[in-house]
C-alpha cells in the first residue's frame, strides 16, 4: 500500500467525519466550521481525481467564499448575548427513513452498476499527470457560451443580492 | 482508491446533506445542507471527469455547479437577512405570514 492511497483515504475520511459532525452537533457555528473541513477534504479528493483546477476553485470560492457568507449570516440573524447559537432537531423519523432510503437506493445501484464493463471507461487513455491545459481549451473553445452565460448569472445574482440586502436610504427632496 | 469508494462518498455526503436540510429549521442551517449536497454532485462529476482526459466534461460541469452554489448563496442570504429583519426570526416554521 503506497503513500498516496493513504493520503487519498485520509482525505475521505476527513470529509466524512465532519460531515457527520455537522449531522450531529446543534450549535450552527460549529457545523459551519466543520463545513470547511468537509469542503477541504473534497478538494484533496479532487487534487487525487487529477482536477487541480476544480479543487483551488472549490478552496477559494467554497471555504473563501460561501463559508465565510455562512458566518456572516449566522451573526447577522441571532440575537448575539454570549449564549451559544444552538438550532433545535426535528423530524429525526423521517429524515433517518427519506435519508437512509436514499442512501440504500444509491448504494444498490452503485454495486450494481459494474462499471469495468462499459467501454468508455475501460478503453480511457492514460489520464495526465496535469488536466489544466485541456480545462482551459475546453472551456475556451467548446463551453465558452455556457462559460459567458454562467457569468451573466453570476453578475445578475450579485446585483439581486445587493439590492435586496442593501439599506434602503430615504429619498432627500431637492437633492438633485 | 476504487471509484466505488468514491462514488459511496458522494452518495453519503448527499445523504447527510439531505438529513440535515429535513431535521433543522433554522435557514443557515438549511443552506449548510444544501451546499453539503451540492458538493456531493461534484465529486461525482470529477470522478466521471478522470476517464475522459481530453473533454473533461465533468470538470466543467463541476466549476458551472461551483460557480450556481456561488450565486445561490449569495441570494440567499440576502433573502434571509431581509426575513430575519422582517420577522425578527430565522426559523422557518416561524416565517408564515403572506402580505396582506
Amino acid at each position: 500500500m503506497d503513500w498516496s492511497l493513504i493520503i487519498f483515504y485520509a482525505f475521505g475520511f476527513i470529509a466524512l467525519l465532519s460531515a457527520l459532525f455537522i449531522l450531529f452537533t446543534r450549535n450552527i457555528l460549529h457545523a459551519a466550521f466543520a463545513l470547511m473541513l468537509t469542503f477541504l477534504g473534497v478538494a484533496g479528493i479532487f487534487i487525487f481525481s487529477g482536477a487541480e483546477f476544480v479543487a483551488i476553485t472549490q478552496i477559494l470560492v467554497y471555504v473563501g467564499g460561501i463559508l465565510i457568507l455562512i458566518v456572516f449570516g449566522v451573526m447577522l440573524t441571532n440575537k448575539v448575548n454570549g449564549k451559544n447559537i444552538v438550532t433545535p432537531v426535528y423530524r429525526q423519523g423521517i429524515a433517518l427513513i427519506v435519508g437512509g432510503g436514499f442512501f440504500v437506493l444509491f448504494l444498490k445501484a452503485i454495486m450494481q452498476a459494474n462499471f469495468g464493463a462499459i467501454s468508455w471507461i475501460t478503453k480511457s487513455t492514460e489520464s495526465e499527470p496535469s488536466s489544466l491545459r485541456y480545462l482551459g481549451l475546453v472551456l475556451m473553445t467548446d463551453y465558452v457560451l455556457a462559460f459567458e452565460v454562467i457569468g451573466i448569472l453570476l453578475l445578475i445574482a450579485l446585483i439581486g443580492a445587493v439590492y435586496m440586502a442593501g439599506a434602503k436610504r430615504k429619498e432627500v427632496p431637492g437633492a438633485n | 482508491m476504487p471509484i466505488e469508494h468514491l462514488l459511496i462518498l458522494g452518495a453519503l455526503l448527499f445523504c447527510i446533506g439531505l438529513i440535515v436540510v429535513v431535521t433543522r429549521k433554522n435557514a443557515i442551517a438549511v443552506l449548510i445542507g444544501i451546499e453539503l449536497m451540492l458538493n456531493a454532485a461534484n465529486i461525482n462529476l470529477v470522478v466521471f471527469s478522470q476517464f475522459d482526459p481530453n473533454h473533461l466534461q465533468g470538470q466543467i460541469f463541476a466549476l458551472f455547479i461551483i460557480t450556481v452554489a456561488a450565486a445561490e448563496a449569495a441570494v440567499a442570504l440576502a433573502i434571509v437577512l431581509k426575513v430575519f429583519h422582517y420577522f425578527k426570526t430565522a426559523d422557518l416554521d416561524k416565517i408564515n405570514g403572506l402580505k396582506g
